[in-house]
């Protein structure tokens, strides 16, 4: 009976409510379109085609067929374990120092910074500029062995006197910092600025502590930003390469560097699409696991 | 010398960057996109089958694909090419010259699909390296070259006419040619470098740089051991491997690079590191004492080439400009820009008119004596390819 119900709303309409056009209710539709055309078209249909090469087998000369071979991604494992496991330690390495350099950026360019909060937002996105690998060389002549940099710190002792900082996992862990820190401070500055003040004021006047009241205040309606920050700089500072390639050494390799070189070098297209599934993957399980321990609970 | 402050892969003396280098990351980008058309097809056909037919193209038009600053440019102009505008008024061809050939494997990515579906890439000349040139003449995608029709190929010199991949150069002429030596600064270090063995001393550890080039760097250190990288077995070259797996673990090399190390070398970051010709030539402009070494054990040489790909669309025209750059002035212009090993008989000579501080330089001139010394690497077939990468790449890491 529910065509009775429905079928009177959309033939007669009341009177004094002009009908929806069709034309109007198409409009959401219209909306998601590109978006969606563009997903299907630079994403899905890409993965799909990743999936099968990664399930093929064969050469370059007599061609890669479909075989369902799966034993790509047990020998991918077992050969470039550590580089995967390496990408995820720098890569959280990054995201916790970003947070700890990121998270009083954003609380003072919210709440301290009065006029000159769009000058810093600008200074933050800055660096954007300028292009991602220039950002990156530019840090070679920062840490050079015979810089001020590495001299300074020969100096008080805190690296040996033959000691380096270009070439280590530090400089790595470095660079991945640096370049994603924007991401890091936009998500965070977003839900800093969008918090009532007076909160803050009124766990004052309850006798909470200044710490107390960024603990039990400040903290929790910052969540939201602290985790999209996470995820904006973790994520790709697991896939990239960049870093390592001029800042890193041969035992730093990521696990970009990996797919980079079997992509292009060694034409090895399957193994190389069997990398980038379990990259996926592997940052699909790790961010579900983040979101539900730390995002879930305060976020919904 | 303000000419010669370009070449393949040059290097700014601001101590930055190199192009080359900055072009070759970017272009990693857009390699995985034009690989798209390769992984497009789920199960790509084989490249063994070939069947492109040469194409009716215009005769007065040839489009040359070359890397970056490789071709000599008018001063204050890096777009005008002064020896191809003396082609084009020779012989009434307009040429649509393109510096997109960053990286082999990249371009080889960019055009394979055309060639393996029979079509034409649009290109009547490319210049690919070696080993490159030896996969492209094996999966037949290259032309044959008529030789009467490149009346001035007689001038190739002698060491250059009969290379493994291509005997007798039916298919390929090279371009420029290149070594691969140890560059360092005596000065800097404090003590001199004669062979690849003298390297490994604590001096040099972690302020020393190899190259990603398989087969220059595998290549010294196959010859460090005594055998010839133009005839090993598995065994001399895992041998090797062993030997760079030790030096790596030992913390030796800093890094693998492509000519990222000229900045490093410069910069005083690294002391030495296995480097090319060209490079270290124009190191030496700013730093005088900078050298490159042949070693004892012998050194690498290796070339560019020109070949037509199959399917060109004039490719009597690209003979005839092959022709233009065998003649040995227009060798010595190019060769007084770009600073490599010149394979043309006579440039020496004409060097004398065009640049003569460079007539006497023996990394663009090199003697019989070090031409002697210098080795190229055994063909690879596909499985060899691999096997050599495969334990190369898991030595550098990647």
């Amino acid at each position: 009976m529910t065509a009775v119900r429905t079928a009177p709303v959309t033939a007669t309409p009341p009177a004094d409510q002009p009908p929806v056009p069709p034309d109007r209710r198409r409009v959401p539709y219209l909306l998601l379109l590109p978006g969606l055309l563009w997903l299907a078209v630079f994403f899905v249909v890409p993965l799909f085609t990743l999936v099968s090469t990664s399930l093929q087998t064969g050469s370059l000369e007599e061609g890669y067929a479909l075989t369902f071979s799966w034993s790509t991604y047990g020998g991918v494992w077992t050969t470039y374990g550590r580089q995967l496991l390496r990408s995820f330690c720098y890569a959280g390495s990054a995201t916790v120092l970003a947070l700890l350099i990121g998270y009083p950026l954003a609380y003072a360019i919210a709440f301290k910074a009065q006029r000159w909060r769009n000058v810093m937002l600008v200074l933050v996105v800055a660096p954007f500029f300028t292009s991602f690998l220039l950002r990156t060389l530019a840090w070679k002549i920062v840490l050079a062995d015979d810089g001020w940099v590495v001299g300074t710190l020969q100096a008080v002792g805190l690296v040996s006197d033959t000691g380096r900082l270009l070439a280590t996992p530090a400089a790595v862990v470095l660079g991945l910092t640096y370049n994603f820190l924007p991401f890091m401070v936009l998500p965070l500055y977003a839900s800093l600025e969008k918090m009532d003040p007076l909160l803050l004021e009124a766990a004052s006047d309850l006798h909470a502590t200044p710490m107390t009241a960024f603990r039990t205040v400040t903290w929790p309606l910052s969540l939201p930003g602290v985790v999209a920050g996470t995820l904006l700089t973790f994520i790709p500072a697991a896939g990239d390469y960049v870093n390592v390639q001029f800042l890193g050494t041969p035992t730093s390799q990521m696990i970009g560097n990996v797919i980079e070189s079997r992509f292009l070098t060694v034409l090895d297209y399957p193994a190389a699409a069997a990398l980038s599934i379990t990259v996926m993957a592997a940052v699909l399980v790790l961010v579900l696991a983040y979101v539900r321990r730390v995002g879930a609970r305060e976020l919904l | 010398m303000t000419r010669s402050t370009h070449q393949r892969g040059a290097i700014r003396f601001d101590g930055s960057l190199s192009r080359r280098g900055f072009l070759r990351a970017l272009g990693v980008g857009g390699a995985v996109l034009t690989a798209g058309p390769l992984l497009a097809a789920c199960g790509t056909e084989g490249t063994g089958r070939t069947g492109a037919a040469a194409g009716n193209g215009d005769p007065r038009k040839l489009a040359w694909s070359n890397w970056p600053l490789y071709l000599d440019t008018s001063d204050g102009d890096d777009t005008a090419h002064p020896t191809l505008t003396a082609f084009t008024k020779k012989t009434g061809i307009e040429v649509t010259y393109t510096e997109d050939v960053n990286d082999n494997d990249e371009f080889f990515g960019k055009i394979s699909p055309m060639l393996r579906a029979g079509r034409s890439t649009g290109r009547d000349v490319v210049v690919l390296t070696d080993w490159m040139a030896a996969r492209m003449i094996r999966l037949g995608y290259v032309e044959t070259l008529d030789r009467a029709n490149i009346p001035n190929s007689k001038n190739l010199l002698a060491s250059y006419e009969n290379v493994p991949f291509d005997q007798g150069r039916q298919y390929s002429l090279p371009w420029q040619s290149g070594i691969a030596g140890i560059g360092y600064n005596p000065k800097s270090l404090g003590r001199e470098i004669a062979e690849v063995d003298d390297l490994f001393k604590p001096d040099l550890k972690g302020r020393l740089t190899m190259l990603t080039e398989m087969r220059d760097t595998m290549g010294l250190l196959l010859l460090s051991i005594g055998t010839s990288p133009e005839d090993h077995t598995m065994a001399d070259y895992k041998k090797a491997i062993a030997k760079l797996q030790k030096v790596v673990d030992q913390g030796y090399v800093r890094s693998f690079t492509g000519n990222e190390y000229a900045a490093d070398l410069a910069s005083r970051n690294i002391l030495a590191a296995i480097g090319w010709s060209g490079d270290v030539l124009q190191l030496q402009a700013d730093d005088p004492d900078m050298q490159l070494v042949v070693p004892g054990d012998g050194g690498m040489l290796w070339s560019d080439n020109l070949m037509v790909p199959k399917g060109a669309g004039n490719k009597a025209g690209a003979e005839k400009l092959i022709d233009f750059y065998y003649d040995p002035r227009i060798a010595a212009e190019v060769a007084a820009y770009v600073n490599y090993v010149t394979p043309v008989r006579g440039a020496q000579e004409a060097m004398k008119d065009v640049a003569p501080e460079l007539a006497d330089n023996e990394l663009i001139f090199p003697t019989e004596d070090t031409l002697a010394t210098l080795h190229s690497f055994k063909v690879l077939d596909e499985g060899e390819e691999k096997e050599y990468q495969d334990m190369f790449l898991k030595v550098i890491g990647a």
